[in-house]
């Protein structure tokens, strides 16, 4: 019995190791964002399998069609190849997309760890940097646009508000009384994304730079942050309708059943004040104020 | 003919329909197959349980039940064929200006053929387009940006040799340019779905108008913009209104940023049939409000008045469609559909 038993032993040790490996590459992957839809490529079901043999991960991904941007594919492959290569443990990693007009493309390319412009050759004339940044920008605007609608619709004042540092704004989320804690939530995917823009800073320094600036690097005006946030919306809404259909695409593709049970309820309507915040931090600039954000 | 409960009659022209082969038989390849197969995503992700279609209708619907689809039990009076060709991926192409024409000469009051040109084809292609302005004087182009072409994935209205299209397009009187902005444009490593080509040309040509399909989806926010600032840029609202049903309130959300951003005046009705029937999507167009807490927040008001011009008057003036002369030989050749021939 115990000579069994010893030689059983290791058997669970690995196998609970290898349970453990699969969860920590689904939670590294949770970090990886489709960059046009800002969500995460495993809430949006796109992420279909993980396998762990040792220390070779094996990924599975799909999209909601065949036609899907190829750049965009490509980043996300990558990022995903990134993201695990950086847990000490991985040997090897293979990333598969399916069904998708240049899945064979992407797939040798990423396997090869060839950058963009090798991958496609003849079909790109750069790298997709641009197009990232791009999305950074978008991603950016939508983050602040939820946040500072939030926080005005939560009584704070704008004269305030466009004066806090990064530390102050972290400080108004701490001491923030709303009931499930959202306000933390949208400081923290806010920060993820505050020096896509204006001064290139040492991390350590971040604290004292101004919480609130535009793309160009510029202070808010808080006469005018109804028309500005009046303008970032329509980044929001175009993103947030994307994500609706790219979701429901791939639930037609691949089945209702696709897109992951726990995936956060996303709440298109954050302009459409429900019951529940309080009054007085509604903006509505007047109609000729639309300008305002050029 | 929409009827309203006060008995207002509101004459809908669809700015957006057309008439494809899909079926196995037509096919050259597997992006054939994918092609039909996403159009059919569409189809069943966002229509109504009872609206939704059989795959092999899909694939092929007919002249027939095209007919019926929209003027019988839909309330289409007119419709704007727009083709879709993909040559590269059907025998016979998957929706020609030939095919639809077939259809306007069984129909002449009901249709609106429009053609198409692809700049890729040089001098041949302007010969081309001659041809189509003389057979079918057609008034609108469709062009489908994401086209392939041999080795080629698709194109931009900024390109060299483009300019000379629209020259052409003038020359013609060809003033509406319908222009859907697909994935997969070359080079790879940009936005495909950039819509600043869009802008770039509406500014050179200001005679000609430019009606943006699906509002620039999914690039809707920077269409919004070029939109505002280009007097002859309009937004087509096929695949934006079928959310009407699926996700209302996404489509209130972005109905009130068109009109808040673009206007009443230069947003079109179109179904994009055989994805989405008229039906349904008018009856839910014409009961749907703006939530007050979006109306109050943006300003904007989707009114009987907004929704006549978006269903009928707007693309009536691109057109030069004389509403009240058209509705008089309608009611002459009103009769049970006779097609099948």
């Amino acid at each position: 019995m115990s000579t069994a038993r010893a030689v059983q032993a290791p058997a669970v040790v690995v196998s609970r190791s290898a349970v453990d490996r699969v969860a920590e590459v689904w939670s590294r992957l949770a970090a990886v964002d489709d960059p046009e839809l800002d969500e995460s490529v495993t809430e949006l079901g796109f992420v279909t399998a993980v396998e762990v043999d040792g220390g070779s991960v094996s990924i599975g991904f799909r999209l909601p069609t065949y036609w899907c941007a190829a750049n965009f594919a490509y980043l996300m492959a990558d990022d995903m190849r990134q993201v695990i290569a950086a847990l000490p443990w991985v040997t090897d990693i293979t990333i598969t997309l399916d069904e998708h007009m240049y899945a064979a493309e992407i797939n040798r390319g990423v396997a090869a760890g060839r950058s963009f412009q090798q991958t496609f050759g003849n079909e790109a004339n750069g790298e997709v940097e641009d197009v990232r940044r791009i999305f950074l920008v978008k991603a950016f605007q939508r983050r602040q646009e939820a946040l500072l609608s939030w926080l005005l619709a939560q009584g704070n004042e704008p004269a305030m508000l466009v004066r806090l540092n990064m530390a102050q704004l972290s400080a108004l989320a701490s001491t923030s009384t709303d009931d499930d804690g959202k306000t933390q939530r949208l400081v923290a995917r806010y920060r993820e994304r505050r020096f896509v823009v204006g001064r290139c800073i040492d991390e350590a320094e971040q604290t004292d730079e101004p919480a609130f600036i535009d793309t160009e690097g510029a202070p808010l005006n808080p006469d005018g942050l109804g028309a500005y946030l009046r303008a970032l919306r329509r980044v929001g809404v175009n993103a947030e309708f994307n994500g609706a259909l790219c979701r429901g695409l791939l639930a037609a593709r691949y089945g209702e059943s696709c897109t992951p049970a726990s995936a956060v309820e996303i709440k298109p309507v954050h302009f459409v004040r429900t019951g529940g915040s309080k009054p007085g931090g509604t903006f509505a600039p007047p109609r000729e104020t639309r300008g305002a954000a050029e | 003919m929409y009827r309203t409960t006060d008995g207002e009659e509101i004459f809908v022209i669809d700015g957006h329909v057309h008439l494809w082969d899909g079926s196995k038989a037509n096919l050259k390849n597997v992006h054939g197959q994918q092609f039909i197969d996403c159009f059919y995503a569409y189809h069943s992700n966002l229509s109504p349980k009872e609206y939704l279609w059989p795959k092999e209708k899909f694939d092929k619907y007919g002249e027939e039940a095209m007919y019926n689809d929209l003027f019988v039990t839909g309330y289409d009076d007119m419709a704007i064929c727009q083709p879709t060709y993909l040559t590269d991926f059907y025998k016979n192409g998957f929706n020609t200006t030939e095919a639809n024409y077939v259809l306007k000469q069984k129909f002449p009051h009901r249709f609106i053929v429009n053609g198409a040109f692809d700049p890729r084809d040089g001098e041949a292609g302007l010969d081309r387009l001659e041809e189509l302005a003389s057979l079918y004087k057609i008034q609108g182009v469709k062009l489908y940006t994401a086209e392939w072409r041999g080795d080629s994935k698709g194109y931009k209205l900024s390109d060299p040799g483009v300019q000379r299209y629209f020259e052409r397009c003038e020359k013609l009187g060809i003033k509406n340019i319908h222009v859907h902005k697909g994935p997969t444009i070359l080079p790879l490593n940009r936005d495909a779905f950039d819509v600043a080509d869009v802008d770039d040309a509406a500014t050179s040509f200001q005679n000609l108008n430019f009606i943006v399909e699906h509002c620039g989806l999914p690039r809707l926010d920077d269409f919004c913009w070029i939109a505002t600032q280009e007097t002859n840029v309009y937004g087509g609202l096929a695949v934006v209104l079928p959310f009407i049903h699926t996700r209302p309130e996404y489509f209130a959300h972005v109905i009130s940023e068109l009109l808040f951003w673009i206007g009443e005046d230069k947003i079109l009705y179109g179904s994009d049939y055989g994805i989405w029937s008229p039906k349904w999507l008018i009856e839910k167009f014409m009961a749907f409000e703006l939530p007050e807490s979006v109306s109050k927040e943006t300003g904007v008001q989707l009114s009987l008045t907004a929704k006549k011009k978006i269903l009928g008057l707007n693309a009536a003036r691109l057109y030069g469609i004389d509403i009240e002369a058209q509705k008089a030989l309608l009611e002459d050749v009103r009769q049970p559909a006779a097609v099948g021939a």
